[in-house]
């Protein structure tokens, strides 16, 4: 009880870390939301008055108070730079996007990964494990920007197997269309993540596969899928899920370049456009959900862990 | 663990996996060209050779695909004979593909000091090209190896000087943050109390907070880096920030488990004050795991850089780095008409971020003491 209140604790601290540095860092983003809002020919009248609209000349202190108070009932503000609209709706429009392309992107790595890691362990050292485990250093050596090129030249433009670049939204052309154009991004992320993935299973399935229960069921005569699939796996998998929820925690908000390549409409995309053109409130936002959602994600993982397997329960450190 | 026989009567791929294999074996088919090794490396260089010729000179103007498969083939064929030869000469423990790796990233370097040198065509400025013709494919028998791009600036010459962005960069990234990140992670695991939870705290919320809003922050007021030494400082010492975390985590493991072990407790019973402790003990000691970790975390850096610059973040164009000149390829019609022009500086990247991965990988077993 001590550990989760703890748990609670630290990451609501890191929470409001983190919305202080957001607000002290887009204080130091040069250049300054009046002369974006009105231009830099105005009047220092009119910019007097923008700047006390927005209340930019409040203590420091106060306009940080005042905007996590609205922050956390889910009011973000609107922003500042044209066009103009609640920033709620922002998130709420580019936060699906990402969702999507994380989950999508775990669960390909995962299926992937997983047989992989079951073909490598049947055999430790053979020709098939040494081959997988070259590739999949080969995997994390290419930068994700390069494997969506390649991917997008190779499946898209040359054999047209998939749309080039194109996010369709489920309410605009159905859920089939969203998928075929989500799927080249989705690969493209899990081309990193599959490459970990398979690794690290790989290895669990091997300690697994040592110890004497499996003695015990391949001596009873258990083929060697059912001693795979049904006792290894399972004791085998909880590494691999503490680090697929990472990854997921990690992946929300966190593929501004496979946005920025597919050109998709995404929570990164949204932070890095805004904080290039001084978009205070949407920064700010944006990076408290992604923050929010990385620390969430993390903390439900580690909790689904001490669940999964009472070996980590006490002890840990 | 007792050998039992399985009740599965000839289940000899049971036997061997119940038995747990060795991790590196060697299948039995290697050992047999090991009889006559120095015939069978020759046969196989002349074998490769022979498929590069014909790739790059007999079949010039066919299909990209056909000449990559023969290429990639020749490659094959030319490392598998100089693994066969290597073993012959130096005994079965050697690692081609780890010598492999050591030989591209020492001509890389080379390359990268000494390109001023080099008979490179021009790369870099864009106002000296402006008469000769753009987006040549590569050649390797011409003045442009490698092909030119849109502006006719040689790919060749621009990697090797994206090169020197890419390995100054990550190198300043990596010393400001092992010797930062190393130092608090030191204090943090050998004083533990109210400064291990300030660090750790601290460690955490700069893993949260997205490292590209941090790092546009950062550029967009101190300006997008000019030339190479501006990128250098700028980009290395925002990258070095961002990888201090990670260098403070490991440093504070690595000293959790040292701080324990007998030689730091009998120094302390011999009389020598924390601060001796810290830097005579402690420092050495976790700085052998920290390097033996650099190779690998130098891969990861060039990767960031690459990212940096491929968002339009890092050196400024025309001057070259990886990500920018990968950047300039990414547009369909680009990528259909002149694949070469994002795939050239790919190539390098890959093969250096590979290099730096099985190297590092490699030092990793060598040093790993548990």
């Amino acid at each position: 009880m001590r550990r989760i209140l703890l748990r609670i604790g630290s990451t609501v601290l890191v929470l409001f870390l983190v919305s202080v540095a957001t607000f002290a860092l887009v204080g130091l983003l040069p250049g300054s939301p009046e002369t974006e809002i009105l231009g830099p020919n105005a009047s220092a009248q009119d910019y007097e008055r923008v700047r006390d609209e927005l209340g930019l000349d409040d203590p420091v202190l106060t306009r940080y108070v005042d905007w996590l108070g609205d922050a956390v009932r889910g009011d973000f503000g609107r922003n500042l730079v044209p066009p103009v609209e609640d920033v709620s709706t922002k998130i709420a429009r580019t936060l699906p996007v990402s969702l999507e392309l994380a989950v999508l992107a775990i669960l390909l790595s995962l299926a992937i990964s997983i047989p992989a890691a079951m073909i490598s362990a049947h055999r430790p050292g053979g020709r098939v494990d040494r081959l997988l485990s070259v590739s999949a250093f080969g995997l994390i050596s290419v930068p994700t920007f390069l494997g969506g090129l390649l991917l997008i030249l190779l499946l898209a433009i040359n054999w047209r197997i998939f749309p080039d670049r194109l996010w369709v939204r489920p309410s605009e052309g159905g859920w089939v269309e969203n998928l075929r154009h989500a799927f080249l991004p989705a690969l493209t992320i899990s081309l990193t993540e599959v490459a970990v993935f398979t690794r690290l299973l790989r290895n669990d399935l091997i300690d697994t596969l040592q110890q004497d229960y499996i003695l015990a069921a391949r001596a009873k005569g258990m083929s060697a899928g059912h001693v795979m699939f049904r006792e290894a796996l399972r004791p085998s998998s909880f590494s691999l899920v503490t680090l697929a929820g990472v990854s997921l925690g990690r992946l929300i908000g966190g593929t501004v370049i496979v946005e920025r390549l597919f050109s998709l409409p995404g929570l990164g995309s949204l932070v890095v456009d805004a904080a290039s053109r001084k978009d205070i409130a949407v920064v700010q936002a944006a990076v408290l959900v992604v923050a929010l959602c990385y620390v969430v994600v993390n903390a439900a993982i580690d909790g689904v862990y001490g669940a999964l397997d009472p070996r980590t329960r006490r002890g840990s450190i | 663990m007792a050998r039992s026989e399985p009740m599965v009567s000839g289940a000899e791929p049971e036997d061997r996996l119940l038995l747990g294999a060795p991790p590196e074996r060697r299948p039995p088919g290697r050992e047999r060209s090991s009889e006559r090794p120095l015939r069978s490396a020759a046969l196989g260089f002349l074998g490769s050779a022979g498929l590069l010729v014909l790739a790059l000179v007999v079949l010039a103007g066919s299909p990209a695909l056909v000449q990559v498969v023969l290429v990639g083939a020749g490659l094959v064929l030319a490392r598998r004979s100089i693994d066969v030869a290597a073993r012959a000469r130096w005994g079965n423990g050697f690692d081609t593909t780890a010598a492999l790796c050591a030989v591209w990233l020492t001509a890389l370097v080379l390359a990268a000091l000494l390109a001023d040198l080099l008979p490179l065509a021009e790369g870099v400025d864009p106002g000296l090209t402006l008469r000769e013709p753009g987006n040549l494919p590569p050649d390797l028998f011409s003045s442009h190896p490698l092909g030119t791009n849109n502006l006719s600036l040689d790919l060749l010459s621009r990697s090797i000087h994206g090169a020197r962005v890419s390995l100054l960069t990550s190198l300043m990234a990596i010393l400001v943050s092992l010797v930062v990140g190393g130092l608090l992670g030191i204090l943090a695991g050998y004083l533990r109390g109210p400064f291990d939870a300030v660090v750790g705290v601290v460690t955490n919320t700069v893993l949260a907070f997205p490292a590209l809003v941090f790092l546009i922050a950062v550029i967009t007021t101190v300006g997008r880096p000019t030339s190479l030494s501006d990128a250098t400082v700028k980009l290395g010492l925002a990258l070095g920030v961002i990888a201090t975390p990670t260098m403070a985590r490991l440093a504070r493991a690595t000293t959790l488990s040292l701080a324990q072990q007998e030689f730091v407790v009998s120094a302390r019973g011999m009389g020598a004050s924390r601060i001796r402790v810290v830097l005579r003990e402690l420092v050495p000691n976790v700085a052998y795991t920290l390097v033996s970790l650099a190779l690998v975390i130098m891969a990861v850096l060039i990767l960031a850089e690459g990212s940096l610059s491929f968002l339009g973040l890092g050196l400024q164009p025309p001057s070259p780095s990886w990500g920018n000149m990968i950047a300039d390829g990414q547009e369909t019609a680009v990528l259909r008409e002149q694949p070469y022009i994002p795939l050239v500086p790919g190539a390098f990247m890959f093969l250096t971020v590979f290099s730096f991965n099985r190297l590092g990988e490699r030092l990793r077993t060598l040093t790993d003491r548990s």
